[in-house]
């Protein structure tokens, strides 16, 4: 398979680039619901259109009445998204959640997806215990009791958390905290008793709870696939979120990039134009060239994970810490090469420093995957 | 089955049964590249048999024509051909400038006759080409060059100097940049094709940090070069005073190559193989390593894209200078780091232990990766004009 967007998928990238332009806006969206202090920390009416557009089920099953697309697709959903910086569960719901949903039961699919296809309803994901993101220790715990099960335990970073109508929960129903197996993953709805959300603004203006399950009552058939069998699902949902996150980085890195080239082609000191100073020319010829490698190692990813390639694996975390540094590099020169202005809050290279940033942590940063990188090859 | 498959599994089959299992094992020294030629000479029998068997399928050149010497192969099953190879560690048949440089720029700009007498010289491995390009006082501003050709009616009497001409003393052919117009600049150019065994040409090679001497000075002193070679064969690529179009094309395909954008060593992960060789690593040292890594799996990634793009022409133009950058720039991190895990053993210069102080030798060589064919800097400043439009650059 070549490394292009063949025609179907240029198609999309055209689609997805002018809607999400238009109503993905920073204006219209980023900027619109943080100077409101808008405790969802995203539009639902975008989230509506998402499903018109047919994004909100792209990734399910055409049986069970999504679209049966690919990762790439996805991750073109999210480039854009990551250029516009808009505020969007599409991430969590549409790429995390769908990918665990994907492994339920028919009952399970059958209660979830619908909701999530017509963009009714919101999920999220509650992996990471602890303010980094370690996914091989789980010690939330969920014990039997009667026909079901009984959920303790805290977790963290959980992206729209309190905004969401069902939250995909790893929790641990037999073995150690850092057991590989052992592992279930329960789809826990939002009136659930017991379940407590302690929800905050990040640096990017988007909302995150630390959720505390306070033995949470669930019935056997909020479990998604295998008791003590969700370790593999968890693994897909993270390959998936990685390179899912890994493209929308792609977006920030490019967003931040352009506007900072299109910048240097304006400003003027010392009587020239800023971009006419090699000083700042090579390090916007380096970082072009950071920004797309990254750009090809995401696609390759993506590839992978949708032709099932045992490599795909590797090349997420390859993907995730690639466009980390990449996209790191870019807002960073871009704040350093707009000068006073890039501190302001009123122009956005700001706002593409401060999603970078949240962006970056969510499933693991630059040195969580490098690491991954390390041990997978054997050293 | 779809004909690719088809394709890939008669490729494998015919690999498994024709090369030898010597041509499997990586490249070691200098010896085991075949280079062709009129002097060449093979290492052993199997690079013989391996050559000779693949010169006759077209596979030296496997995307070129038939008529040409090549195998005809579309982009794609060229892509196959390479993955098999590369798969079963399979080393190229045949290594040389003609391949990688002359020949994509006769393709390109050569008359039917050229291609028709040159190209299959190329593809059979019977005369071997250096590049005479740098000056002593252009390097970097190539186009500055001095080597003059003065017109004599059927032919050019060249005098002047080249440098960093690679294996000129063991090459038969120079396809080399002379100025024919010394009023204009960059329309003063043009592309000759000589001979090296020809009245007039001297080879002295230079001696590297490395101990090597792959590069050498070469003179012209009155040397006498035909416009033409017979009934449409001219003695220069394109048109007269118009060769630096085809230097710039061609500075394209050495990026390229340069770049190692082909995949193999140059863009492979290398901190398992450090680690069995250097036992427990620093802390530090596995962290650079792991983000090493990182950099040369993506980068291995950006050489397929770049190379899949290139195929259908989505390649932006420029987009070799960008690939030429950052792998030359990765190879140079990928040998510090070698050195670095290598230890003392790394620094033995001459000893059997180390083939004659390979790490040490490859390591100083790498350093001119970022310099040969266009320098790092000057690549930035190609990014920035054609890629970004930046002003003035």
């Amino acid at each position: 398979m070549p490394l292009y967007y063949d025609d179907d998928q240029a198609m999309l990238a055209e689609t997805a680039q002018q809607f999400m332009a238009e109503e993905g806006a920073i204006a219209k969206q980023l900027r619109h619901w943080r100077d409101r202090d808008c405790k969802d920390g995203f539009g639902h009416g975008l989230w509506k259109q998402f499903a018109e557009m047919g994004f909100t089920g792209m990734l399910v099953d055409e049986d069970d009445g999504g679209l049966g697309m690919g990762h790439v697709e996805a991750g073109i959903v999210l480039e854009n998204i990551g250029r516009n910086l808009t505020p969007s569960p599409f991430l969590s719901s549409s790429v995390l959640a769908a990918t665990a949903l994907k492994h339920g039961s028919d009952d399970v699919r059958g209660r979830w997806l619908p909701g999530l296809i017509e963009g009714e309803k919101v999920y999220s994901v509650a992996i990471d215990e602890g303010a980094k993101h370690r996914p091989e220790t789980i010690a939330c715990k969920a014990e039997k009791s009667g026909n079901g099960f009984k959920l303790s335990g805290k977790k963290d970073y959980v992206v729209y958390g309190a905004s969401s109508e069902m939250i995909v929960v790893a929790a641990r129903t037999s073995g150690g905290d850092s057991d590989a197996d052992g592992i279930t993953l329960f789809a826990v709805p939002q009136d659930a008793s017991g379940m407590s959300h302690d929800s905050v603004r990040l640096v990017d203006s988007s909302m995150a709870s630390h959720v505390t399950f306070d033995g949470v009552e669930l019935d056997g058939d909020a479990v998604i696939g295998e008791v003590d069998g969700g370790r593999e699902v968890l693994n897909k949902m993270l390959m998936a979120g990685r390179v899912g996150a890994a493209a929308e980085g792609c977006g920030v890195a490019s967003g931040a990039m352009d506007m900072t080239v299109d910048y240097l082609k304006q400003r003027k000191q010392f009587g020239k134009l800023i971009g006419e100073f090699q000083a700042l020319q090579h390090r916007a010829a380096h970082l072009y060239s950071e920004v797309e490698i990254a750009r090809a190692v995401t696609i390759k990813a993506a590839q992978l994970l949708d032709g099932g390639s045992e490599k795909a694996d590797l090349m997420a975390s390859v993907a995730k810490a690639k466009v980390a540094k990449a996209a790191g590099l870019a807002v960073k020169e871009g704040v350093q090469m707009h000068g006073g202005i890039g501190m302001t809050d009123e122009y956005d290279i700001g706002l593409y420093m401060k999603r970078d940033r949240a962006l970056q942590e969510f499933l693991g940063d630059m040195y969580y995957h490098a690491g991954r990188v390390a041990e997978m090859s054997g050293y | 089955m779809s004909d690719l498959e088809a394709f890939r599994a008669e490729t494998r089959e015919w690999l498994e049964a024709n090369c030898p299992p010597e041509m499997r094992k990586p490249v070691r020294d200098e010896a085991d590249v075949y280079w062709g030629g009129r002097n060449a000479t093979f290492k052993n029998d199997a690079q013989k048999a391996w050559f000779e068997v693949c010169r006759d399928k077209g596979y030296t050149v496997p995307e070129w024509p038939t008529e040409y010497g090549g195998a005809g192969l579309s982009p794609a099953e060229g892509k196959i051909l390479r993955q098999e190879m590369s798969r079963m560690g399979a080393r190229p048949p045949l290594s040389s400038f003609g391949i990688w440089m002359l020949g994509p720029a006769l393709l390109h700009f050569g008359t039917e006759g050229q291609k028709q007498r040159f190209l299959n010289e190329i593809a059979r491995g019977e005369i071997r080409w250096c590049q005479g390009y740098s000056e002593p006082g252009s390097g970097s501003d190539l186009v500055s060059m001095q080597t003059f050709g003065e017109d004599k009616g059927d032919h050019w009497v060249v005098n002047g100097q080249k440098i960093w001409t690679s294996y000129a003393d063991e090459a038969d052919w120079i396809f080399c940049l002379v100025r024919t117009d010394k009023q204009n600049k960059y329309q003063g150019i043009t592309f000759m094709l000589f001979d090296m065994a020809g009245e007039g040409v001297s080879t002295k090679p230079i001696k590297l940090i490395s101990g090597n001497s792959p590069f050498c000075e070469t003179f012209f002193d009155d040397v006498k070069v035909p416009k033409s070679y017979g009934d449409d064969i001219p003695g220069y690529v394109g048109e007269i005073n118009r060769g630096w179009d085809v230097a710039k094309y061609l500075l394209g395909h050495e990026r390229e190559m340069i770049s190692g954008a082909g995949g193999g060593d140059r863009t492979a992960a290398i901190g398992a193989a450090l680690k069995r060789n250097a036992g427990e690593l620093d802390a530090v040292l596995r962290a650079e390593l792991a983000m090493f890594d990182v950099d040369a799996l993506a980068y291995s990634a950006m050489g397929e894209k770049f190379l899949d793009e290139l195929k259908v022409g989505k390649a932006h133009p420029a987009q070799p200078n960008m690939m030429k950058y950052a792998g030359t720039e990765l190879n140079k991190r990928r040998h510090e780091l070698m050195m670095a895990a290598g230890g003392s053993l790394a620094l033995e210069w001459e000893s059997d232990e180390t083939s004659g102080g390979k790490p040490a030798r490859n390591w100083l060589r790498t350093k001119a990766n970022s310099i040969e064919g266009g320098t790092s800097e000057v690549m930035l400043n190609v990014i920035s004009k054609r890629i970004l439009d930046l002003p003035g650059a």
